[in-house]
């Protein structure tokens, strides 16, 4: 287990190591930088400015140093807002983890009942019906079901705010704050679930079919256990069991916030952040994210296969 | 000693087997019975037809600025209502159809090309080729596609390129960042089709590698390709949409589906004139959820493995 | 005798989008108690499906037991609820399959499927159904119970998981024990043992038999009755020393011919000739007729029916048919 461990740290390393420069080479061709963009300053401080942050210097040098300084944990000096690229993540951060949370958890508890239900009718009209939902869900294009619910419930109808985490101006605190955000927090909550659901659902449902045709079921129903010890103690472990790996999978996700749903609904997360930084091009933050995400990528991947060999006994590592 | 082998009786042909019908011709008929492919398959048509064709027989294709007739709701002249420049709305999604549909069709080819092509390969030779493909698909499965997708939209905008050329440039973008998902598809496909025993057969027929690679493994490997290919064309269309809508991806005055709902997404438009950025975004919902239910279709036809 | 098991007039047919297969077609037989009856035919012949129709467990949707009546002790199981069926399963009935491989959960030790129908048929707590589990694991022959019983399917051979198998099946003492090709996917060696063993549990505990294959020389080691299925019906049925020695119908024959024998060096090894019909083609007739040497022209139009020939030997076959006119 521990040479496979350290084997694949090394990967995950030199992997990582590969996309920092992909990133940074990336970065580093988009011309402009927040400095050059400011219109507010003369050429003679842009000179200056550009100087002071080493902008000047060649772009080996400046990968060198932006990778050293990640070392030491400093991820950089956001240009546009002024503080350290890390004490900026934690501002934003966990307010997509809140909305990625809520909607994980959401979408996993819908993928696995319905699935599972619709893998034992097979064949029924509730099955087809969920077949199509499921298609419908997976073939809705974000920003337009966001729009479209803003639209419906909050405009028109006005059951829920149409975006923010918080309505301008408030000051709330403890029960009143949460009201809030909970109140807030419905409707991008509901269209990341809807987004996600559809392929989730067709994921536990095609596993369960699978599983209740297999030979085991069959001496199962021989003993004259019930359908219900039948479906659950072994149908719905075999079929849940590979599901362990998605769990991985989500990581990057939960902190990554999305991109299109905080722009949609003008959440406070760190994917708005993003984006806002992306036009003023604060490229220390935009690395820093991009990376960030790259990482969690991998870590993620990591953490899937370790479930799934700690987790199968047919797969433990020798 | 017993020096001649035993022989078996030839069992006596009682009634000739039927002649089997190609597997294509099977494929078709079985898919021809499920009903919601066959539905999806006709949606699908008929959104090709009506953006291709449709503009033909509409009288506002020039993009003449009418300014008269700004901002009109659906009406006889204009089915869909007209937009801020007194253009036709329904003429401008049809025409917004083609790019679309255009840019998810080949930037689907591409990446299926691409990803099967160094795929196959990998899966096929092994080795150093299998390592390196993979390594690079691996980086490129690491570093997320839309930020990704948004900085390769940027420098677009920075190098100025012209508005036609962008849709290409599209296209080569996303099929960049689709083919290593598909690459590992056939890769894997590869790899457990080798083992198979029909494999060992033409192993041990002492058969060429073209000759294995042609016309043992991508036989069988077509069917998976195809159901991939045709699942992809979906991902492909969202994928444009949001880089349209975005800004980073075709620009206006081209339409697509996608840049028309960010051109309706203010204040105004988003509130009072509906019939700007509904239509666009239906078109999207109803093309990628007809050509999902058709592929699945296909591939419960094609994936003999496949269960319902 | 006493019968453990009275099967009459069962029918099981399957829908299908081609037509209705008749899988089971009007089958009528008894297993006595304590005896071993072999249910032998070619694959399709419809002897699977007969087993699951005693049990309760054809495959939905498609399948269907259109008619019949299954006396077991006393009650028809075709007319039971699912929840009395339920109970005699696994406790009265027990059933082994034919790939042990596949037949046991993966993600589930061995000692918990073994305690399973314990606790639920005979309503042993988790302490005793364990220790009983271990004295079965042990009765099969198995070594180390406990390291066995808490390991996972994977790490066992065929042979010992089919032993398994054999372990749930008896732990309820079931009267009837049915085996759906039980030898099948196993070696020969580990075969002989399986159903040595199956013989012991037998004469030890009274227990019924009803073992389905197609291999007549299990038949000839485990059968005290056989009973030969063609197309879905009985063709013919005896003791298997009559029948081995005598058979009737030309199937049967055919099948005993076909069989090599070890020692002898034929030049041409000999099989019945033609192939077994389309299920979904089948007419009013003898099934067999289009491959029999003996075929006459009522064989063509008419079905005979299973008929006495003396020393309980029965044969459906019109050249038995004493009342036959020939055209």
């Amino acid at each position: 287990m521990s040479t496979y461990l350290s084997k694949r740290l090394i990967y995950m390393f030199l992997i990582l190591f590969a996309a920092s420069l992909l990133i940074f080479c990336l970065y580093a061709m988009t011309p402009g930088d927040f400095i050059s963009g400011n219109i507010k300053l003369t050429p003679e401080r842009k000179a200056e400015l550009r100087d002071i942050y080493g902008l000047n210097k060649p772009l080996l040098e400046r990968y060198g140093l932006w990778m050293s300084n990640a070392f030491r944990g400093d991820f950089g000096f956001s240009l546009a807002q002024q503080k350290p690229v890390l004490q900026l993540f934690n501002e934003y951060i966990w307010n997509s983890f809140l909305l990625a949370v809520v909607s994980t958890f959401l979408t996993w508890v819908i993928a696995v009942i319905v699935g599972v239900i619709s893998a034992y009718k097979q064949y029924s009209w509730f099955d087809t019906l969920v077949m199509v939902a499921i298609f419908a869900a997976m073939s809705i294009p974000s920003f337009f079901i966001g729009l479209f619910l803003i639209k419906v419930l909050a405009v028109d109808l006005k059951w829920l705010p149409p975006g923010g985490m918080l309505t301008t101006g408030s000051n709330a605190t403890g029960i009143a704050y949460l009201k809030e955000v909970i109140h807030h927090m419905t409707l991008p909550v509901v269209v990341m679930t809807l987004l996600g659901v559809g392929s989730l659902t067709r994921y536990f449902r095609s596993n369960m079919i699978d599983v209740i045709k297999q030979d085991y079921i069959r001496t199962a129903r021989a003993k004259g256990l019930t359908e219900r010890k039948v479906l659950f103690t072994h149908a719905l472990r075999n079929a849940l069991l590979p599901a362990i790996t998605l769990v991985g999978f989500e990581l990057p996700a939960l902190f990554g916030g999305s991109l299109i749903i905080e722009k949609i609904f003008n959440w406070p997360g760190i994917g708005q952040l993003y984006m806002q930084s992306f036009g003023l091009r604060d490229y220390p933050l935009l690395m820093g994210f991009t990376m960030f995400i790259a990482i969690l990528t991998v870590l993620g991947t990591l953490i899937s296969d370790i479930l799934y060999h700690v987790a199968d006994p047919r797969v433990r590592l020798q | 000693m017993i020096t001649t082998p035993t022989k078996l009786v030839n069992p006596k042909r009682t009634k000739d087997s039927p002649v089997k019908s190609s597997l294509f011709k099977q494929s078709i008929r079985k898919l021809s019975k499920n009903k919601l492919a066959v539905s999806g398959f006709v949606v699908v048509i008929f959104m090709f037809v009506a953006c291709f064709i449709g503009p033909l027989f509409s009288p506002y294709t020039d993009n003449k600025i009418n300014m008269a007739m700004m901002n009109k709701a659906p009406h006889l002249k204009h089915w869909l209502g007209t937009d801020a420049l007194g253009r036709d709305v329904l003429t401008r999604v049809l025409l917004a159809g083609r790019i679309s549909l255009t840019v998810g069709l080949a930037s689907m080819m591409l990446s299926v090309f691409i990803g099967s092509l160094l795929g196959a390969l990998a899966g096929y030779y092994r080795g150093i080729v299998d390592q390196i493909i993979m390594r690079i698909a691996d980086l490129l499965l690491t570093i997320p596609s839309l930020p990704l997708l948004f900085i390769f939209g940027a420098l677009l905008s920075e190098w100025k390129i012209p508005t036609d050329y962008r849709m290409y440039i599209v296209m080569l973008m996303l099929s960049f960042v689709g083919w290593p998902g598909l690459a590992r598809m056939v890769r894997g496909q590869m790899l457990s089709l080798r083992e198979r025993e029909f494999m060992q057969a033409a192993v041990v027929l002492g058969l060429r590698d073209r000759r294995k690679l042609f016309n043992h493994l991508l036989p069988n490997i077509v069917p998976l390709l195809i159901v991939i290919a045709t699942l992809n064309i979906g991902g492909a269309i969202l994928s444009e949409s949001v880089l349209s809508f975005f800004g980073l991806g075709v620009m206006p005055p081209t339409p697509t589906w996608g840049n028309m709902i960010d051109a309706a997404n203010n204040m105004i438009d988003f509130q009072e004139r509906p019939w700007l950025w509904i239509p666009p975004g239906f078109s999207i919902f109803a093309t990628v959820i007809a050509i999902n239910i058709f592929g699945d279709g296909l591939r419960d036809v094609l994936d003999p493995k496949q269960k319902r | 005798m006493d019968n453990s098991i009275e099967i009459d007039h069962l029918s099981t047919y399957f829908y299908t989008e081609e037509g209705a297969v008749k899988a089971v077609d009007d089958v009528s037989f008894r297993v006595p108690l304590g005896q071993t009856v072999c249910i032998v035919g070619e694959s399709g012949c419809g002897k699977s499906v007969t087993a699951m129709s005693i049990m309760g467990l054809v495959e939905e949707p498609g399948g269907k037991v259109i008619s019949g009546k299954i006396d077991f002790g006393g009650e028809d199981l075709l007319k039971l609820d699912k929840h009395s069926l339920r109970s005699i399963r696994g406790n009265e009935i027990a059933m082994i399959f034919q790939e042990p491989m596949s037949s046991l959960n993966p993600v589930m030790k061995i000692g918990e499927q073994i305690m399973e129908p314990l606790i639920i048929h005979l309503k042993m707590n988790k302490k005793k159904a364990r220790a009983r589990a271990i004295e079965l694991i042990e009765q099969v022959g198995i070594s180390r119970p406990e390291q066995i019983a808490d390991s996972y399917p994977h790490e066992l051979s065929g042979g010992m998981l089919q032993r398994i198998m054999i372990a749930i099946a008896i732990s309820c003492n079931p009267k009837l024990l049915i085996a759906d090709e039980p030898t099948t996917a196993l070696d020969v060696t580990i075969q002989a043992q399986i159903l040595d063993m199956l013989r012991e549990i037998k004469t030890d505990s009274n227990m019924s038999i009803l073992l389905i294959t197609h291999d007549l020389g299990v038949v000839a080691e485990m059968a005290d009755y056989v009973i030969v299925m063609y197309s879905g019906k009985i063709v013919e049925e005896g003791e298997v020393v009559e029948l081995f020695e005598r058979p009737k119908h030309p199937y049967t024959k055919g099948l005993l011919k076909s069989k090599p024998i070890i020692n002898q060096r034929l030049e041409e090894l000999y099989s019945i000739p033609g192939q077994v019909p389309n299920p979904l083609d089948l007419q009013e007739s003898c099934y067999f007729h289009d491959r029999c040497e003996h075929c006459m022209s009522i064989c063509q139009t008419k079905q005979p029916q299973l008929q006495e020939v003396g020393n309980q030997q029965k044969v459906a076959c019109w050249l038995y048919e004493e009342a036959v006119t020939h055209v």
